[in-house]
């Protein structure tokens, strides 16, 4: 099969668990009903392992700091801004952008699923979709951010998003100093995953 | 519905575990739990917010003591067993005991692509003007349906007010039971933390939320 040979302990050859027998039946029955092509589960699979991921997200935030005009698209009409990058589609149909600033700390979370801007983000981290997350992070956000090794100034507020609908939130983290005159590209190398759900910061220059 | 996909607020499931560096799945059986899900979506045989519906009618107890893939897993056998597009007995087996229903669309490998590049907007035209304006105050309503809805529990009957109209949207607690889309006004609504959970300080909450949610305050 396509999808073998890689060395996960529930793969072919060793002892399959309960689920993934479970899952490879189900693949097995849709398959042989007709209702799914074996091939595209394969593009599936691989579109959002190889191809989707945090370095978009992190190409668009390296952009608005290096490009005002960008930035201000970006505030303006964050679909149409990503879009011109490369960056659209499903579950980022509908982007806004935050921008952090020394008053205001955004942070993202969906309470009632795991949603969650695809394109530019790729899928959701383990921690994202767990119930300890989805529950804490509306309530207690800073006890949340502290666990992400965060402390925020006293002075700065938290503004969390509970992505109820189909916007999906993508955080534009402060520029870390010290920075200055760097390339985009350069930059893009400090935007972390959790800086762009806001349960982290920039990184700073080594 | 309150059922245990509404977490928000709720105690006693631990610390947030960060993982910094994620592979994007951790086994091989979430690969293709994820890619069949994606694919069986495909067929049109159900929408999103149906497919939410069907996670979050899974038992509390269950649906807790799952793994995000399990729950994706229990969602899609429940939707194939509801629209009889296979049964309980086939899911079992893996093997297919009937002749198989039509179905919109089988995506093949090479539609992949644009499929996904155009995604599902849920934006639709308005036949209608906003009820309100970024800035207005809100208060929104106590209700608490048996069907789908995004109105989370820990907002209910909150004072708030709007930050950004995002436009006219497909409606979940319509959609998500086959009764069309039904679009509605979408709007951010800004609360503060103190007013929803008696937290000091100026942390505030914001959520998506439609016009049939929300009343003038």
């Amino acid at each position: 099969m396509p999808h073998d040979g890689h060395d996960h302990d529930d793969d072919a050859g060793a002892a399959l668990s309960p689920v993934a027998l479970r899952v490879k039946a189900l693949e097995s029955l849709l398959v042989e009903k007709g209702y799914v092509d074996p091939a595209a589960l394969d593009v599936l699979i691989e579109t959002y392992e190889t191809l989707i991921g945090p370095r978009n997200g992190a190409r668009v935030v390296a952009r608005a700091w290096t490009d005002p005009d960008f930035a201000d698209w970006l505030r303006r009409d964050a679909t149409a801004a990503i879009t011109s990058i490369g960056y659209a589609g499903r579950q980022g149909e509908h982007m806004v952008a935050l921008f952090n600033t020394p008053e205001t700390h955004n942070m993202v979370v969906c309470t009632l699923c795991s949603c969650y801007p695809w394109p530019v983000l790729g899928l959701p981290p383990v921690w994202y979709k767990s119930m300890p997350y989805r529950s804490r992070a509306v309530m207690e956000p800073r006890a949340v951010l502290a666990e992400f090794g965060v402390t925020l100034p006293e002075g700065t507020a938290v503004r969390v998003w509970d992505s109820t609908a189909e916007v999906r939130y993508l955080v534009i983290p402060q520029r870390p100093g010290g920075t200055e005159g760097w390339s985009a590209e350069q930059l893009a190398g400090l935007v972390t995953r959790d800086s762009m759900i806001g349960t982290g910061l920039a990184s700073s220059p080594a | 519905m309150n059922g245990p996909q509404d977490a928000g607020g709720m105690m006693g499931f631990g610390p947030v575990v960060p993982e910094p560096v994620t592979p994007v799945f951790h086994s091989d059986w979430e690969r293709r739990a994820f890619a069949i899900t994606l694919a069986m979506g495909m067929t049109g045989s159900w929408n999103i917010d149906i497919s939410r519906h069907a996670r979050e009618r899974i038992p509390p107890a269950e649906y807790w003591a799952a793994s995000y893939y399990e729950i994706w897993l229990k969602g899609l056998e429940r939707l194939l067993a509801e629209t009889g597009l296979a049964s309980a007995a086939e899911i079992a087996a893996g093997r297919s005991k009937t002749a198989a229903r039509p179905v919109t669309r089988v995506a093949a490998a090479d539609m992949i692509p644009a499929i996904l590049a155009r995604g599902g907007p849920s934006d639709r035209p308005a036949a209608t003007a906003p009820q309100f304006a970024a800035g207005d105050k809100i208060r929104t309503r106590n209700m608490n349906p048996g069907g789908h809805t995004r109105l989370p529990r820990y907002l209910r009957g909150c004072p708030g007010s709007i930050a950004i109209v995002h436009g006219c949207h497909v409606l979940p607690d319509s959609s998500a039971h086959r009764r069309g889309d039904d679009p509605h006004w979408l709007y951010a609504v800004r609360f503060s933390a103190s007013d929803v959970f008696g937290a000091p300080g100026r942390d505030e909450i914001v959520a998506d939320l439609w016009e049939t949610y929300l009343e003038a305050a």
